[in-house]
């Protein structure tokens, strides 16, 4: 699809806006309806529209799975340590009271942290979901292509299905 | 609000579950059972979401002024959370159908069950086998 | 940090999952779920003590909002009992968990393995400590979601461990889901979400048919969780297909969390006397549980595969469970306490036992264990007290178990159901003399792969037969426990 000049012109002036407006949805939270659900979940498309234009090859190359895993996990670990900072500071936990000067500046720093880890975590669980479900397409294919040959020539059927067994893990 | 007319959200939401729950119990294949899996939940989540509305209730946002009449935001943000675990739910039911597909060939409930009838009954002839050859 | 106990008991294997889902390099994930599972088993036990010594719920608040508008965590008796049973478990587990999964799974994924082993086992923690009806739902679909990952992972030996995920997902989902809705018919008619403001708030509307739909639908759901006759076909092939780990961390706690909800839902929020229903209610649990003690033992009887036979026997114990909970009296929830925190050890014990066999030979079947009694003594031995203990036979939990069950209901004079539970605890002993036969009276076939025993292989599996007889012989302070979580629910709270 990257060969026609409309789409590819399109999708690059596209993404930087899609992922602009996810940070306004994110930051703007605070104060208006958004938040990290909403704000992860457009910041992914981005990189979902990336790959779908220009393969998934250079989609990889952008965003590469080790780095999405650990944004994934400091995603969760950065909403659970603001709680826990909490802990430290002689509240309860996710009290964020207690981790500004005041209780109004408390709350404003904790539920930024706090939605910027959900932020962080929905949208590298959807890059990740995107990646893995579209990286199956290719291996799919090739198998019901063989399975149509198989089909055509019947009679090594038998020993398939021993080998199978043991199960499929690409 | 007794009428039926009044209560229309209700109707609409049982419809949708109904419709949900029979693909899901009734179909052999296991996309069609998802997708049926995928329309039952959202039909909680708008049995959740129509709850919340208040009659001429603005969006939940602080104004300033007290008297200002707004729906009710708590269910919103629970069905908020249920949707995330659905998206969450959905992923595994399809990797996992995926998984089946490749290691299977088939994603058609009837022929699987035949093929893990065949293999458990195969468990049991292997270990036979070994014990009249021993 | 006392006070801050309750919230760490979940916390600390919650943010563990994505620490380990990091970590590489051999046994570093599994170091770090069993140190947070040794923490998190420590804490149940402070909780515990710190409980009973006060005499009164414990109640932490999440984020400082108190009880009705914020998320509290509540450790009453009843989850001070059952919190210990489940971390316990987990930790003994995990000590296993290392040598089987390196058996059984490949080592690329030993890290997203523990993570969600360790998010399981913080589901299961959160659903007994949160004192809130959406939080629950919430925690049960973390433990279900990473519960459903995990049996899935046992494809890279069984391939039919898929289509077991695949059923688990569909009709947990369909569990979870009916839960939720009616949640929502509750929140429609009480406007809040906390157990306890809901139980006081849903007196006032006791008799709507809102609330009788809601408790149909609650029940329904947990009754799809928790495995109860005849909603219990994905338990088996979940169970027998999952990697061995998982089958004895699963078959040991996930069902009896979703009792204990059933529990807290049925008799704390909606209350015994709900609205002059709790005799049918009684007369329909009591029923599906004793004819899920038939057919889960029956099924047992005819089972060839070890993993298979003792989860159908899991559909048996559950159906016990469910009569002590159908009783519906302060006897009979004791004894459903005393049998769900029996069980889980007796299940423990055995599923980690043929876990180790199953790490060797691949499948621990009548035919791979012919012999074995000689070969492997140790572990057959606890194979052996578990199946006795599941029998009820005196000196050990299960005796316990079955006297208070009994008990329960003779106090009602249900004369029938006391002889029909000790009919199909007596049939029990078929699939246990079918065990014994294999393992002691016939020779190792010639040509059987060796068996071999280290401690590493059955440490664990003695661990809980130990615990197993110990609670069989001392019973007291068990059953002090369980009444005393019982009287949260009937009588005055305590």
């Amino acid at each position: 699809m990257q060969d026609d000049p409309v789409i590819r012109v399109v999708s690059k002036v596209m993404i930087p806006t899609v992922m602009l407006f996810a940070l306004y949805v994110q930051f703007h939270g605070d104060y208006g309806p958004g938040g990290g659900f909403q704000a992860g979940v457009i910041f992914a498309s981005a990189f979902v529209l990336n790959a779908m234009i220009f393969g998934l090859n250079r989609g990889r190359h952008v965003w590469p799975a080790n780095l999405n895993l650990l944004a994934i996990c400091a995603g969760v670990l950065l909403y659970g340590l603001t709680g826990i900072a909490s802990l430290f500071l002689g509240a309860n936990y996710l009290d964020y009271d207690v981790l500004g000067a005041t209780a109004k500046s408390g709350q404003h720093i904790g539920i930024l942290l706090v939605e910027f880890g959900v932020g962080l975590t929905v949208a590298s669980v959807m890059v990740a979901l995107f990646f893995t479900f579209a990286g199956r397409l290719t291996h799919i294919r090739l198998m019901s292509k063989m399975q149509a040959h198989e089909e055509a020539s019947p009679p090594a059927s038998k020993t398939k299905t021993k080998a199978k067994k043991a199960g499929g893990r690409s | 609000m007794s009428s039926l007319a009044g209560q229309w959200n209700y109707f609409l939401v049982i419809a949708l579950m109904m419709i949900g729950f029979y693909a899901v119990i009734a179909r052999g294949n296991m996309v069609k059972k998802m997708v049926g899996l995928t329309i039952f939940q959202t039909s909680v989540f708008m049995l959740y979401i129509s709850m919340g509305k208040v009659s001429n209730g603005t969006a939940p946002i602080l104004t300033g002024d007290p008297q200002t009449l707004y729906a009710n935001p708590l269910p919103h943000v629970l069905i908020l959370t249920a949707i995330v675990v659905g998206v969450a739910t959905t992923a595994v039911g399809y990797a996992l159908i995926i998984r089946v597909y490749e290691s299977y060939g088939t994603i058609e409930d009837d022929e699987l069950i035949k093929m893990i009838e065949a293999e458990d009954a195969e468990d049991s002839e292997d270990m036979n086998g070994e014990t009249q050859s021993a | 940090m006392m006070q801050h106990l309750p919230v760490l008991q979940v916390l600390l294997p919650l943010l563990g999952a994505p620490l380990a889902a990091l970590l590489r390099g051999r046994d570093m994930a599994w170091g770090l779920a069993l140190l947070l599972t040794g923490a998190a088993f420590l804490i149940s036990a402070i909780l515990f003590g710190l409980q009973y010594s006060a005499g009164e719920a414990l109640i932490y608040d999440l984020g400082g909002w108190p009880a009705p508008l914020g998320i509290v965590y509540v450790i009453d008796a009843a989850s001070a009992l059952v919190l210990p049973v489940v971390s316990g478990l987990a930790f003994v587990a995990t000590i296993a968990a290392r040598r089987l999964v390196e058996a059984e799974i490949d080592a690329r994924d030993h890290a997203l393995f523990y993570a969600a082993w360790l998010l399981t086992i913080a589901g299961m923690l959160g659903q007994i400590t949160t004192g809130d009806a959406f939080n629950i739902f919430v925690f049960l679909e973390i433990s279900s979601l990473s519960a459903y990952a995990l049996v899935a992972m046992g494809a890279g030996r069984d391939r039919r461990a898929l289509p077991a995920a695949f059923n688990y997902l569909i009709l947990g989902t369909v569990g979870a889901t009916f839960y939720v809705i009616g949640l929502g018919l509750l929140y429609m008619l009480t406007g809040t979400l906390n157990l306890t403001d809901l139980a006081e708030r849903l007196a006032e509307v006791e008799s709507t048919r809102a609330s009788f739909t809601a408790l149909a639908f609650i029940a329904l759901g947990l009754f799809l969780k928790m495995a109860l006759f005849p909603l219990h076909f994905w338990l088996v092939p979940a169970y027998a297909h999952a990697p061995s780990a998982v089958s004895a961390l699963m078959a040991a706690t996930a069902t009896k969390v979703s009792v204990y909800v059933l529990i807290r839902l049925m008799f704390g929020v909606f209350g015994v006397e709900f609205n002059g229903l709790a005799d049918a209610i009684g007369l329909l649990i009591l029923t599906l549980g004793i004819a899920g003690a038939f057919a889960g033992t029956l099924a047992a009887i005819i089972e060839t595969d070890l993993k298979k036979l003792f989860a159908q026997s899991s559909i048996a114990q559950l159906g016990y469970m469910a009569i002590g909970i159908g009783a519906m009296s302060m006897t009979g929830l004791a004894a459903a306490f005393i049998h769900l925190f029996n069980h889980a050890l007796m299940k423990g014990a055995l599923f980690l036992a043929i876990g180790a066999i199953a790490a060797q030979v691949g499948r621990a079947s009548m035919q791979t264990i012919e012999g074995a009694g000689r070969q492997i003594p140790i572990t057959m031995t606890a194979i052996l007290v578990g199946g006795l203990a599941l029998i009820g036979v005196p000196l050990t939990a299960g005796f316990i178990s079955k006297v208070y069950l009994v008990r329960a209901l003779l106090e009602q004079n249900f004369w029938l159901l006391a002889a029909l539970t000790f009919i199909s605890s007596a049939l029990a002993l078929a699939y246990v003399w079918k065990i014994i036969e294999a393992a002691w009276l016939k020779e190792r076939p010639k040509g059987a792969p060796v068996l071999v025993e280290t401690p590493v292989h059955y440490v664990p599996a003695w661990l809980m037969v130990l615990a197993t007889i110990g609670f069989g012989i001392f019973a007291g302070p068990l059953v002090d426990a369980a009444y005393a979580a019982a009287a949260v629910f009937i009588g005055g709270a305590r």
